[in-house]
């Protein structure tokens, strides 16, 4: 649209010289949106939130934090006791980290059920997994920061899953470390890398939008849109429910921030970081527990990093993994099954990797761990090459099929102005 | 497809096994005034919990975090909480020969530890550390139940039970052997209120003033809890009720 | 979004813009300005000083132990503060100046609760540096009270500024006598 159709002549005069509000316009109003997405595609806004929220939390909490090893611990106390509302602003740090998973796992399900990383959205995948992956290190790295017997076991744990990498392993070590095990110099770098990388995260976000807007939203029924008659404008249609996203997820983040600030923690965090004594069980937070148990499963030390880091290198091929052109499992009946296999299999993993690792434990988290891969180097191919389809509509707007009726005719037959 | 989803994955997180508690325990339960979301703390318990503390354990615990201005939580005065400060001693200095001195504390300084250091409390325990307790009751699975169970488990082991030098005997201790000798006996403070001094009557007194250490904001946390999960109980109503109106077109 | 055109391009057909009027809808967007209104206040007051700065905001200092003629500094609020156990004919001095010739007149009975403690923040109030004159040996200044090196400003046995540039006396900050021996500063 062009600048001179804003009514205010303020905007208008803006426009003309810092085009910010067409783009603003076109990205959010314009911007045509399938009119069938379902609460699944909510998860997208809500990461979105997420970040925000843990972005401006860090940056407040940066301010009365020390990084370092004697003042560390303390420093992170001192915010819960003395400083004005500090325990409020870190245990919303903290469990917006959990939730940031809980929407990013539900976010990446929702891709894999519907099939919204095939052609032409791969990029667009493969953006996602990059974010997951920064997310990932950077959740790591906050994790180190209060200092207590999690965080210093955890970094001494993760760091030294590098030590597996032949010839190199243990130089690569110590370079993490900044010295011979983790100590202040590891603090000192965890810190500066763990501010920094929410930043590069929001830039990645970016790209993942553009690439986003370059086809529009894939949707349940997992078909391309047609026309207009497909598509609803993003605003106010889905800013609304966007909007109603956010307030069940603020709800329930209250619920958890207020009431149970500690459940997604471990107790053993509260302890201050000994190097001289590792505690019983030591676990990393539940959201790495499913990649936990890959890496537990092998008795192997490099064959355990190596599955642990192709559990998410998988994801970045997955797109010419299955080749299968229906995208969304409404139309894949096998494949539906094998989704929901594969997402009870991620469950146990995850409960796997939080239990010790002893008798059964070890045989079900081989059993998951080698189902893990199957299902995307073996199921998905086959799968791709043999299973009948179930007929897909012709459009969005077309009531024929599937359980998706609810548009009066004359909502789509109508011609559309344009 | 979002409610199944959503159900399963929020019960896996809340019943989450990072809790990881130790299984070979039957911990006691109590029902605690600070438990619920109204749950508050109970004043006069923990200035007896406090007064265990002081007269127990603090010969061997320190409570590095906890500041002597912190126990107007408590209940006290600041007139009773500059007398109390006033009959500590800290370190202070250099002064201007130097010298490190020792004076009085104030109300803003923190608790002394009974050990110049850690390895001075090693030392005079048998090589076993006694925890500083400020987080004790976050720093354990269950943690009031816990401390609660263990101050009052102590007990003879069962026959064929070892116990070695220096070891005792707890039920609520994973393991069953602690280094800690039994603190509690009963009747081991005189309370001015006269409440009742048994080993679980101290026992939970001393739980209450624990909990308070390691979390004084809990009160603070739960109002503004409440008002928070109010006010965006609404906003879900509204913002449904908005959706609906704006999609009623759509649909 | 609300000086954006209404010209919708891809609304269903005869439906009016809507989300404008409709209350539901201005009720929500309100309570979202609201909610957005009640988070920004703990992430603004986090920024003021916090509790255990706050318990050091007030300091009592034991003032028995200064000879007349003596001067101690004590760290306050970050700050040097000077008490001066001050000598009868630094007093009398200070009581016979005459107020026309002071740059910011004030009488000393207004400057010190107790004639012979004199209580005063250490910094100049011209740029911030800390006068000389606490400790014997140290200049003075022109008028026997303190003297500012930076840029030479020269206070009297009242802390009131004589000479130099700085265009108000030393500040005295808030205290009482908690007893004949302990005053309570802040």
């Amino acid at each position: 649209m062009s600048a001179n159709q804003f009514k205010s002549p303020v905007v208008r005069w803006i426009d003309h010289r810092l085009p910010v509000f067409s783009m603003l316009h076109h990205t959010a109003h314009d911007y045509p949106t399938p009119k069938n997405l379902n609460y699944m595609w909510n998860f997208g806004s809500l990461a979105g939130l997420s970040l925000a929220i843990m972005i401006v939390t860090g940056i407040v909490l940066a301010m009365s934090y020390t990084a370092h090893v004697d003042y560390a611990f303390s420093s992170v106390e001192r915010i819960m006791r003395d400083v004005n509302h500090g325990w409020m602003i870190r245990y919303i740090h903290m469990n917006t980290a959990s939730f940031f998973f809980i929407v990013v796992y539900l976010h990446m399900f929702r891709g894999l059920y519907y099939g919204s990383y095939k052609a032409p959205r791969e990029l667009l995948w493969i953006l996602g997994v990059v974010i997951f992956l920064l997310m990932m290190a950077t959740a790591f790295m906050g994790y180190v920061l209060p200092w207590g017997q999690m965080s210093f076991w955890g970094a001494t744990v993760i760091t030294n899953l590098f030590s597996a990498i032949p010839y190199v392993g243990e130089s690569i070590v110590t370079l993490l470390w900044g010295g011979f095990s983790v100590d202040n110099a590891t603090l000192n770098r965890f810190f500066s890398l763990h501010y920094l990388m929410p930043f590069i995260i929001a830039g990645v976000v970016v790209l993942h939008i553009v690439a986003l807007h370059r086809f529009g939203s894939n949707n349940p029924i997992g078909i391309d849109t047609r026309g207009p008659q497909d598509t609803i404008s993003f605003h106010p249609y889905y800013t609304i429910k966007d909007v109603f996203g956010i307030a069940v997820f603020l709800l329930l983040l209250a619920v958890v921030v207020f009431f149970f600030p500690n459940a997604m923690g471990h107790p053993d965090n509260y302890i201050p970081a000994n190097a001289m004594q590792t505690p019983a069980h030591i676990v990393p937070e539940w959201y790495f527990l499913p990649f936990y148990a890959i890496l537990r499963a092998v008795p192997d030390k490099l064959g355990g990093v190596l599955l642990m880091f192709g559990a998410i290198a998988v994801l970045f091929i997955l797109p010419w993994l299955d080749k299968s052109p229906v995208r969304s499992a409404r139309f894949r009946p096998l494949f539906r099954i094998f989704f929901w296999i594969f997402f009870v299999n991620a469950i146990a993993l995850g409960y796997l990797g939080g239990k010790p690792a002893e008798g059964i434990y070890v045989i079900l988290s081989r059993v998951a761990t080698a189902w893990y891969f199957i299902h995307f180097l073996i199921i998905l191919p086959i799968l791709s090459t043999f299973e009948t389809t179930k007929p897909l509509p012709k459009s969005i707007a077309e009531p024929v099929l599937g359980g998706f009726s609810s548009t009066p005719k004359q909502a789509y037959a109508a011609p559309r102005r344009s | 497809m979002l409610s199944r989803i959503g159900a399963v994955l929020l019960f896996g997180v809340l019943s989450s096994p990072a809790w990881g508690a130790s299984s070979d325990v039957a911990l006691k339960t109590r029902d605690w005034s600070f438990s619920g979301p109204f749950g508050t703390f109970d004043k006069a318990a923990m200035q007896r919990g406090f007064q265990v503390y002081n007269e127990v354990c603090a010969g061997c615990h320190s409570m590095k975090l906890i500041a002597f201005r912190n126990f107007a939580d408590l209940g006290y005065s600041a007139a009773e909480i500059k007398a109390l400060a006033a009959q500590y001693e800290v370190q202070d200095g250099p002064n201007d020969d130097g010298e490190m001195f020792m004076r009085p504390a104030i109300p803003a300084d923190r608790m002394p530890s009974p050990y110049a250091n850690d390895n001075a409390a090693r030392a005079g325990n048998n090589g076993a550390l006694p925890p500083d307790l400020s987080l004790i009751a976050k720093a354990r699975p269950n943690g009031p139940n816990y401390l609660y169970s263990l101050l009052s488990s102590y007990g003879d082991a069962p026959n064929g039970k070892e116990v070695p030098d220096g070891m005792y005997y707890n039920t609520a201790y994973p393991g069953h052997l602690i280094a800690m000798p039994q603190p509690l006996y009963g009747d081991d403070v005189e309370f001015s209120d006269g409440a009742p001094t048994s080993i679980e009557a101290l026992s939970a007194d001393l739980t209450q003033f624990l909990m308070w250490a390691a979390e004084p904001k809990m009160e603070v946390r739960k109002r503004i809890g409440v008002a928070a999960v109010f006010f965006l109980s609404i906003f879900v109503i509204f913002s449904y009720l908005a959706k609906r109106r704006i999609w009623a077109d759509v649909h | 979004m609300a000086k954006l055109d209404t010209n919708e391009k891809s609304m269903p057909e005869g439906a009016e813009e809507p989300g404008r009027r409709d209350f539901m809808v201005v009720a929500t967007y309100a309570m979202m300005g609201l909610g957005a209104a009640s988070v920004a206040w703990p992430l603004i007051d986090q920024l003021n000083p916090a509790a255990d700065t706050l318990a050091l905001a007030n300091i009592e200092v034991d003032i028995s132990k200064i000879a007349v003629g003596q001067s101690i500094t004590v760290k306050w609020r970050g700050k040097p503060v000077f008490i001066r156990h001050r000598t009868t004919d630094e007093i009398a001095r200070a009581n016979a100046t005459d107020l026309m010739d002071l740059r910011d007149p004030q009488m000393d009975k207004a400057r010190a609760e107790k004639p012979e403690y004199l209580v005063l923040v250490g910094v100049c109030t011209h740029l911030g540096c800390v006068p000389l004159g606490q400790k014997t040996g140290e200049v003075k200044g022109d008028y026997d009270g303190w003297f500012c090196p930076c840029h030479g400003s020269h206070y009297d046995t009242s802390g009131r500024i004589r000479k130099g540039p700085a265009p108000t006396n030393l500040e005295v900050p808030p205290y009482d006598f908690l007893s004949d021996t302990v005053i309570r500063i802040g």
